[in-house]
């Protein structure tokens, strides 16, 4: 996984209340057997009309938007299905932040596992960054991940949470499953208390 | 931790094998099930860093999303369908997994055959990737989606990095009255506590209508505990549940069978064990429900009207509500019995077990489908479909004008080729209505399986309650 140290780039708006994963990425984009090139199929069907022109009114649509490295969302963003390739559509296109009041549980743990930050806000600091992102070329935003601060067009930084763990990993591009084989040891203790104690399992 | 228990923090504690210091916990899993959308990825994952499975005899595999519900004699048409199917028994055969052939009659939807095989028990986690894992739940399970990433990392490890899920109970007293079923259950659920009403939790379902939920109906509710946005689902385990596994041909045999039931009968919640979130209501109140939007909390009684987007206080969801109604084709207002539908599809891991065919036979016993309805009907399994064709259901179905067709998830989400066309209007037993979702452009409406039967055959969205 690539480190996550900082980013800064245009943030595209986008309020609607749950946003599904099967708006992100519809099922038929998901016969694919790489994690790569989903980015040109990236909301498929709110992005382009059924004969494969652009929608002119849908936000990544529009001209600086094109480049958007941030989206700012609405609540329970990333619902429904579990298909990583949600964030893996993201970040193909170039999004490698998210910020929304809340997420879904299962594409919080995905984008985690691929290099895009998930940041978690109140509402009203939302909104501000909302109308931040609605403006076009000047809807410029940073991250900090390290210092965990977001740095608004007008300068303004507004601080984040994050958890420890996600954050150490990202900061060091770090694979989980490295990380788990070095407790390999107590792995294997835990399998062998519970293969007498459960054998059928 | 001491002191009274839920089902879940049992589980839970027990699966430990680590606990850091900042507080994540890794987690053993004792059952991982792999189908061929979500697992490409993460094979390719452990060639490139020279990892093997863990523990094989941990894992079951069989494709279902992109199997075609027609002949499955012939060649799977569609190259990528037939490229991802065929790469799921290449994986399962370098790495040495047990896997069943998805022109096997054993083959299903992963969450119908899991319990189905004995390969879901009581007590234990089961993991796969997508997102109705929670179906397993129904048996006492701790069970849920994950990603392709943590695919791998089950795979590699037989371990989860996780946090632990809050508790959440909903308690649904009296009993459901006839007709209804736990389909209207689970989304009149939703519709009470909406689809992020559960997010961080594991939901646990009890009360006196849960407790008389056939096993298959408890499957249909915890299903779509993630529409509601938890992660989990749980029922205690109890004397049905017992019955249901006794004798799967995964299940524990005989000599152990009576060990393990005395350690499963520990698992329900200790009296006085604490929930962070408590949410009741009783089945008596329940009316059939289908959805009118684009997403399973808007849901309303069959007998209620499509809801006013202006009666909505808040601006979020008046927005949303009038979004839902321009790509839905619906006016504000109008009756949900008004809403005339092209294709009927009865099938998924939500509603596709054999009391499902049952109560969709039911109503479609004797009666035709309208003449501007296509209807489906897709066993969750080839031994679902079996045992619905000695007891004739089948002969129902095609006597009655529906397609009979082989199992697999088809038009749940219109990979394989089943799909609406744009436009279209679907009563669907399956359990997502997004923009989309069944095909591009196509409409949602989610019933139960009979009311789905009832729509085929009035043409339109129906009662059931008017067909019994």
């Amino acid at each position: 996984m690539e480190k996550f140290t900082k980013l800064d780039g245009v943030a595209a708006p986008m309020p609607m209340i749950n946003c599904d994963t099967d708006r992100i990425i519809p099922a038929r984009f998901l016969k694919t057997i790489k994690k790569t090139g989903l980015g040109v199929n990236l909301f498929n069907d709110v992005r382009y009309n059924e004969d494969g022109s652009e929608k002119p009114d849908f936000v990544l649509n529009k001209g600086p938007y094109r480049e958007a490295k941030f989206l700012v969302a609405g609540e329970n963003f990333g619902c429904g299905s579990s298909r990583e390739h949600a964030p893996w559509a993201l970040m193909d296109f170039g999004i490698k932040c998210v910020i929304a009041p809340s997420f879904a549980d299962i594409f919080y743990n995905n984008s985690f596992k691929n290099g895009v930050l998930l940041i978690t806000l109140p509402q009203e600091q939302i909104d501000r960054l909302m109308d931040d992102a609605e403006k076009g070329a000047n809807a410029r935003m940073a991250v900090d991940l390290e210092s965990q601060e977001i740095t608004r067009p007008d300068g303004e930084t507004i601080p984040f949470d994050i958890d420890p763990h996600r954050k150490h990993c990202l900061l060091n591009g770090l694979d989980d499953i490295g990380l788990t084989m070095q407790k390999d040891e107590k792995i294997s203790t835990y399998e062998g208390a519970r293969n007498t104690a459960e054998p059928w399992l | 931790m001491s002191g009274p228990k839920t089902l879940f923090d049992k589980i839970w504690e027990k699966h430990l094998v680590d606990v850091q210091d900042d507080g994540t916990c890794l987690i053993y899993i004792d059952r991982h099930i792999i189908h061929e959308i979500t697992s490409a990825q993460a094979f390719d994952g452990l060639r490139e860093n020279g990892r093997k499975p863990r523990r094989p005899k941990s894992t079951l595999m069989v494709a279902d999303h992109n199997v075609p519900t027609s002949d499955r004699s012939l060649p799977i048409e569609n190259e990528e369908s037939r490229i991802q199917v065929e790469l799921l028994e290449k994986n399962a055969r370098e790495f040495n997994l047990p896997f069943i052939d998805y022109r096997e009659v054993r083959q299903g939807i992963v969450h119908v055959i899991g319990p189905e095989q004995g390969f879901t028990l009581p007590g234990c986690t089961l993991v796969c990737g997508d997102s109705h894992t929670s179906t397993h739940g129904a048996l006492g399970a701790l069970a849920f989606g994950i990603g392709t990433s943590e695919v791998e990392h089950v795979l590699a490890t037989q371990t989860l990095i996780q946090s632990p899920l809050k508790n959440m109970r909903i308690t649904v007293d009296g009993s459901l009255p006839d007709g209804l079923t736990a389909k209207d259950l689970i989304l009149a659920i939703i519709g009470k506590i909406g689809t992020a009403g559960g997010t961080g939790h594991v939901i646990e379902y009890a009360g006196r209508a849960i407790e008389e939920l056939s096993i298959e109906g408890r499957m249909t509710v915890c299903n779509m505990s993630i529409e509601a946005g938890a992660r989990a689902g749980l029922v205690a385990p109890d004397q049905k549940t017992f019955d249901y596994v006794m004798g799967r041909p995964m299940a524990p045999k005989a000599g152990q069978w009576e060990h393990a039931v005395k350690m499963w009968k520990q698992l329900p919640s200790d009296e006085g064990a604490a929930y962070e979130t408590e949410v009741t209501l009783n089945a008596a109140d329940i009316e059939p429900q289908v959805t009118w939007g684009t997403n399973p909390e808007m849901v309303l009684p069959i007998s209620a009207n499509i809801p006013n987007p202006a009666d909505e206080q808040d601006p979020g969801r008046r927005d949303l509500y009038e979004r839902a109604l321009k790509y839905m084709e619906l006016e504000a207002n109008s009756k949900l019995t008004d809403i005339h539908i092209d294709k009927v599809f009865i099938g998924s891991c939500t509603n596709s077990r054999i009391e499902d065919m049952r109560a969709a036979a039911q109503i479609a016993k004797g009666r035709k489908v309208a003449d501007s309805v296509y209807a489906m009907v897709v066993p969750g399994s080839g031994l679902i479909k079996e045992q619905a064709e000695e007891e004739g259901l089948d002969k129902i179905f095609t006597e009655a004008g529906f397609d009979w067709r082989e199992p697999g998830c088809s038009m749940c989400l219109g990979m394989n080729g089943d799909m609406l066309q744009p436009g279209e209007r679907s009563a669907s037993t399956s359990n997502r209505n997004f923009e989309g979702r069944q095909g591009p452009g196509g409409r949602t409406h989610l019933v139960s399986p009979a009311m789905a039967a009832a729509a085929a055959i009035n043409g339109h969205l129906s009662d059931v309650r008017d067909f019994i």
